[in-house]
């Protein structure tokens, strides 16, 4: 693996006393699409906040290019690393267009002017989301498919190199799925990003992600190639799901076929 | 942007026409040429009395605070996130009033300067309990416990308030027509020290608007593009208090135009902060005027602008809070 940007070492999460993720050590390939995968109430959304510096850690640290992140200040962070949150505001009365916009925020100074590639940023955000047409449109009239994708244009404009989206694909129908996860992936292989997201649907993070972690109670129990992470073993301690697992003639990727839940 | 400055516009035409309504109308029969003629040119007459002492306070005043009462009501909404939030309904007036009543009864002082800080710092200290009051607890400040906080310190400030003035009757006929949220009887050198920090927090209002609709997208989205939430909470907060704190030291407890205003302008525009907080200054000073000259020009009754408000934002705080959903909070 090339030298990692980001990084957490020994990381304690905690919500007040009940902890959520307990001493994780994890690596994030740059220039990778990696996949976060486990049962509700893992962790894995915590562990997002935290590496994109929203929750602060009880213990440990998570390291960007070699510091702690919390040594930074907001704006620096946010130069740097992209988040979307799981449930966004309604973002009442704005245009996409007015969103998209937001995520300039970073690039500019308090009083600072609005610059020729802050509009830049905007349209090429508006276009990677197939969002043009939309663009005045008001963010709370949208479906919640579109809705989502002006989320992800925003996270888009803010040009980190880091995109962290928790569930990108949720209320999503099929065709957006796909084309969101594809969008992902053209980032991570035509401009270099890195992309670290929570998915539900295995099969789906398989086939568009080049690594897996899976995590159960706050502990990592499986990283790697996706198909060293889904397998029914893995299936079977993460999710208590027997599964069967084939493989996609189309991609090689492993195919998830859960059969029943198994008790603990 | 057309569409924006059409609007800011017409309120700005709106204002005038009011005010010179308003100039116009009262006891005394003063004709709009006379009174236009005693406000371009100062003279010593009758009417130039009336005008400069009796109606063009009033005007002042109303524009003034429903100014600053419209730019404080969406940035509370804009940080509270919470469409029933305003300086009214949030106690954040009530407390500034009390403050000022109880230095005015109590401490004696009587100073203008001295009574805008009691009113900033009222004001200050019943939004900190507010909060305080709707955050303690589990599940933290939804829209409906922050609204059901305020009206409680409200309610309870108002009495405290109401108990004083029945003890002091002297302060009582001071502040009567002021705590009743009329204009009446208002005077150019009681509101002319306000106005430099009414312009003041009105600016910083205006300069910071683009942070507000940041925070306006929720504690986490603002951070995770960068800004500082806590900082510009605060920020924000220094900006509410400083409007309603001068609202107050002006108008009395005027409640609603907070509400109502930034409303109408997002329900008219949307958009960012950058275009609903200049609309909702005009639109405050605009519907503030309104309230204070309509029923005295056409009902012959003066009737104190913040009764008037009352009615107005009443049945609106009704309809939103039913169509927002906020009463499940």
């Amino acid at each position: 693996m090339t030298d990692p940007r980001l990084a957490a070492h020994t990381l304690r999460l905690a919500y007040g006393a009940t902890p959520v993720i307990e001493g994780l050590d994890l690596a994030i390939e740059p220039g990778r699409f990696t996949a976060l995968v486990g049962p509700n109430g893992c962790g894995k959304s915590t562990l997002l906040r935290a590496l994109a510096g929203l929750h602060a850690p009880a213990a440990g640290q998570v390291v960007l290019d070699g510091a702690s992140i919390a040594r930074r200040s907001t704006r620096a962070l946010a130069r740097e690393i992209g988040l979307l949150a799981q449930s966004a505001s309604p973002a009442e009365g704005m245009t996409v267009e007015e969103l998209v916009a937001q995520g300039r925020y970073p690039h500019r100074s308090v009083l600072g002017p609005w610059r020729d590639r802050d509009q830049q940023a905007v349209e090429e955000a508006l276009a990677l989301t197939s969002l043009i047409s939309l663009r005045h449109a008001l963010v709370d009239r949208l479906s919640g498919g579109q809705r989502q994708r002006a989320w992800i244009a925003m996270v888009l404009a803010q040009q980190s190199t880091i995109l962290l989206l928790d569930e990108p694909t949720t209320y999503l129908d099929l065709a957006h799925q796909v084309e969101v996860l594809g969008l992902m992936e053209r980032l991570v292989k035509e401009h270099g990003a890195t992309v670290v997201a929570v998915l539900h649907d295995l099969s789906q993070a398989a086939r568009h992600a080049d690594t897996m972690v899976a995590l159960k109670a706050g502990r990592i129990i499986a990283s790697g190639r996706p198909s060293e992470v889904v397998t029914p073993e893995v299936l079977r301690t993460a999710f208590n799901v027997e599964a069967t697992v084939l493989t996609d003639p189309d991609t090689g990727t492993p195919l998830c076929l859960p059969r029943r839940t198994v008790p603990e | 942007m057309t569409r924006t400055a059409a609007c800011a516009l017409g309120l700005v035409l709106l204002i005038l026409l009011v005010a010179l309504w308003s100039l116009a109308t009262g006891a005394a029969g003063l004709s709009v040429a006379e009174a236009a003629r005693a406000l371009l040119a100062p003279g010593e007459g009758r009417a130039d009395a009336i005008l400069w002492q009796v109606r063009l306070p009033r005007v002042v005043a109303a524009i003034v605070a429903g100014a600053a009462l419209g730019a404080a009501g969406a940035i509370m909404q804009a940080v509270t996130g919470n469409p029933l939030a305003e300086p009214g309904l949030l106690g954040v007036n009530a407390g500034a009033a009390f403050v000022v009543v109880l230095a005015l009864s109590v401490f004696g002082v009587t100073a203008s300067a001295a009574l805008i800080w009691c009113a900033f710092g009222g004001a200050g200290s019943a939004a900190v309990l507010v909060y305080a009051m709707a955050s303690a607890g589990r599940g933290g400040g939804t829209p409906i416990r922050l609204v059901l906080a305020g009206v409680i310190v409200a309610t309870f400030l108002g009495a405290l308030t109401t108990a004083i003035l029945l003890i002091d009757s002297q302060t009582l006929d001071a502040v009567r027509f002021w705590t009743a949220g009329s204009l009446k009887g208002r005077q150019l050198a009681q509101i002319l020290p306000v106005l430099p920090y009414a312009a003041l927090s009105l600016a910083a209002a205006l300069v910071f608007a683009r942070q507000f609709t940041t925070l306006s997208l929720g504690g986490d989205v603002a951070r995770s593009i960068g800004q500082n939430p806590a900082l510009w909470r605060a920020i924000a907060a220094c900006c509410v208090v400083g409007l309603a704190g001068s609202a107050v030291s002006i108008a009395g407890p005027l409640g609603f135009v907070g509400l109502v205003v930034p409303h109408m302008v997002r329900l008219t525009l949307g958009g960012g902060y950058g275009r609903i907080l200049p609309l909702s200054i005009l639109g405050g000073a605009a519907l503030t005027l309104l309230a204070d000259t309509a029923p005295r020009a056409l009902l012959s009754v003066d009737m104190p602008a913040g009764i008037t408000l009352a009615l107005i934002g009443a049945p609106f705080f009704i309809w939103l809070a039913r169509s927002h959903g906020a009463v499940r909070g």
